[in-house]
């Protein structure tokens, strides 16, 4: 891990501070609210990138640890007054929970299987948690307004909550460095290629897998913790959106599946051209429509991703790009 | 009695649009996100010829179907046949991609508003069971359909090609059988199956732009049960998920429903990948 070895690694964990830390020293809001949504997405496709860029499985229900991670947080804050860090804590660890649980389980199977399962996990979440009385049932949960008082009231609790959003954001980049540079990631990378290859050359796939998993949850969770405390309520619709977890599926596929730096640009990217396309009179209703067409030419024409793409064009950037 | 009824007159409608899925999945190995999107379609399709020219619903099936069919073939051309070989997550997101530009046109189209056809053809009770002919004419027709794709998959040479690259793609194209043709035929079959279902669901229950998703869902959960690319159970998985949907109120609270039916669908992929009804491969 030193600057010799991988300083694409390190320049990219400078710019992300960097950039991370401008509203704070402005003291700008507008700019803070911008960055909030790219560093939350920046976060969320890293993780992502683990169990799908790295091990192969695709992901289909992602979301369901950001939603999970949201409502521990929320309930432990709304009824038992625990401090923010406390629900962070708690979030991150009920998603890891869920994921080795449903790991031991579904890992197993593979390809479009695992996708559908995932897929069928994330609806079983939402209905349930719309009958769980503890988490509100169809009406969520709702923060008092008195919970960002220990943090100075509810405008210095947003510059909180946007510091440790950063502080995740940085600390999902490097996970994800750590991973792609260990023994451990490279046996994912094993699975990923072939998987009945990677179980006779001794790996423990089963294993290997269900922790790039939990791994790939813990931030999720914890962010979703963050992003509800923010916007003070969270309901079952919104928690577990199918739509949620494609999206962050696009963003990886957009950067470049399997690198760290793919994820970060894809997700910078789509999050800067949605924000782009709201905005513009032209684009603003058909924003789905054109979001759907970029793709669509990103699938059928640079499948490998922005950073695939660049690493093929210009073979010597691959001693940089990590 | 009278929601066991119920359930297994909606299932065949379920089970219709289930089968589409289901075909695409077993002949090439793709699961079609913009399978819902088409169920939408076809439920404004009918609405729009029945409602704007005056058609007779169940003609305007028939025309959105053959337009079904015709849209599907292009979708293939356009989006899938390049990526068909490569990953999942390709074809995945290929299809997704479809369904994101054809949601957004909708959308603008014809906004988020709720519609319904309004027909009534009143209603036959036996017993103590009564049954809306809408109903019963949009499970006949289901079943119609259904028995229709059998029999063209079993007996003519198209659904003999069909069945053998369904098998074994590159043996069938080693014996000469035109596989991108007929790959392109079937995902328009599947996506005419789609809207078939979406317009016979646009006969008796309302909609909108986005109940399509909804319905994909029930597809996969569906598709999962009957076995993947199974038509026939495909048919049988919508009678089961349409008789617990009817059934399950009865024991429990409405809303209790799709956790079960979801939790169903992990535990038959995990513990029976292969469907309930499923018995090769």
């Amino acid at each position: 891990m030193s600057l010799r070895r991988a300083p694409g690694f390190w320049l990219l964990l400078a710019v992300t501070l960097a950039i991370g830390l401008l509203p704070i020293v402005t003291g700008n809001p507008m700019v803070r609210e911008t960055l909030y949504t790219i560093y939350l997405a920046i976060a969320l496709a890293g993780s992502l990138n683990i169990i799908l860029g790295y091990t192969g499985y695709i992901s289909f229900g992602h979301v369901v640890f950001f939603g999970l991670g949201g409502y521990v947080g929320l309930y432990l804050i709304s009824s038992f007054n625990t401090s923010i860090w406390l629900a962070i804590l708690a979030g991150g660890v009920a998603a890891g929970l869920l994921a080795f649980l449903l790991g031991s389980a579904i890992l197993r199977l593979r390809g479009a299987y695992f996708a559908l399962a995932t897929i069928g996990i994330n609806e079983a979440m939402r209905a349930f948690v719309n009958n769980f009385p503890p988490f509100g049932g169809p009406t969520g949960i709702s923060l008092h307004f008195s919970v960002y008082q220990p943090y100075g009231g509810a405008t210095q609790a947003l510059w909180l909550d946007y510091g440790i959003l950063v502080a995740l954001t940085l600390a999902s980049i490097l996970l994800s460095y750590l991973v792609k540079s260990s023994k451990f990631g490279l046996g994912l990378m094993a699975i990923r290629e072939d998987e009945d290859a990677a179980e006779v050359m001794g790996i423990h796939t089963t294993q290997s897998k269900t922790w790039a998993y939990v791994l790939s949850a813990i931030i999720p969770g914890m962010l979703g913790v963050l992003y509800y405390f923010k916007n003070s309520s969270i309901e079952p619709s919104d928690a577990f959106n199918l739509a949620s977890s494609i999206e962050l599926l696009v963003m990886v596929m957009l950067g470049g599946s399997g690198t760290v730096l793919g994820p970060v640009i894809g997700a910078a990217g789509y999050e800067i051209l949605r924000g782009y396309l709201l905005l513009s009179r032209l684009f603003r209703d058909i924003q789905l429509t054109v979001s759907g067409l970029l793709l669509l030419l990103v699938v059928l024409f640079i499948p490998q991703g922005a950073v695939g793409w660049l690493t093929r064009r210009y073979p010597r950037l691959r001693q940089v790009i990590i | 009695m009278q929601y066991l009824v119920d359930g297994l007159l909606i299932g065949c409608v379920y089970g219709l649009a289930a089968m589409g899925m289901t075909l695409i999945w077993g002949v090439m190995d793709v699961i079609n996100l913009a399978h819902g999107i088409m169920i939408t379609l076809g439920s404004f399709g009918v609405y729009l010829l029945a409602t704007s020219l005056g058609m007779n619903p169940y003609l305007a099936l028939i025309i959105a179907g053959a337009v079904g069919l015709l849209a599907g073939m292009g979708i293939y051309k356009i989006a899938i046949q390049k990526v068909l070989d490569t990953s999942h997550l390709s074809t995945l997101l290929a299809t997704f991609s479809v369904n994101m530009i054809l949601l957004g046109l909708a959308t603008q189209a014809f906004s988020t508003n709720p519609r319904s056809l309004d027909i009534d053809l009143g209603s036959i009770t036996i017993g103590s069971v009564t049954v809306q002919v809408t109903r019963l004419l949009a499970a006949l027709v289901s079943v119609l359909i259904a028995a229709g794709l059998t029999l063209f998959l079993k007996r003519t040479t198209p659904g003999k090609y069909i069945r053998a690259i369904t098998d074994n793609r590159a043996a069938a194209e080693l014996v000469g059988i035109p596989s991108q043709r007929m790959l392109a035929f079937s995902f328009g079959l599947g996506t005419l199956l789609a809207v078939m279902a979406g317009g016979l669901i646009a006969t008796f229950f309302p909609f909108t732009v986005l109940s399509g998703d909804a319905y994909q869902l029930k597809s996969f959960v569906i598709v999962v049960l009957g076995g993947l690319g199974n038509p026939i159970g495909a048919l049988l998985g919508g009678l089961v998920l349409g008789v617990l949907e009817g059934i399950l109120p009865a024991f429990m609270s409405t809303s209790w429903v799709p956790v079960i039916e979801f939790v169903l669908f992990v535990v038959i992929l995990l513990f029976k990948p292969t469907g309930l009804f499923g018995v090769k491969k």
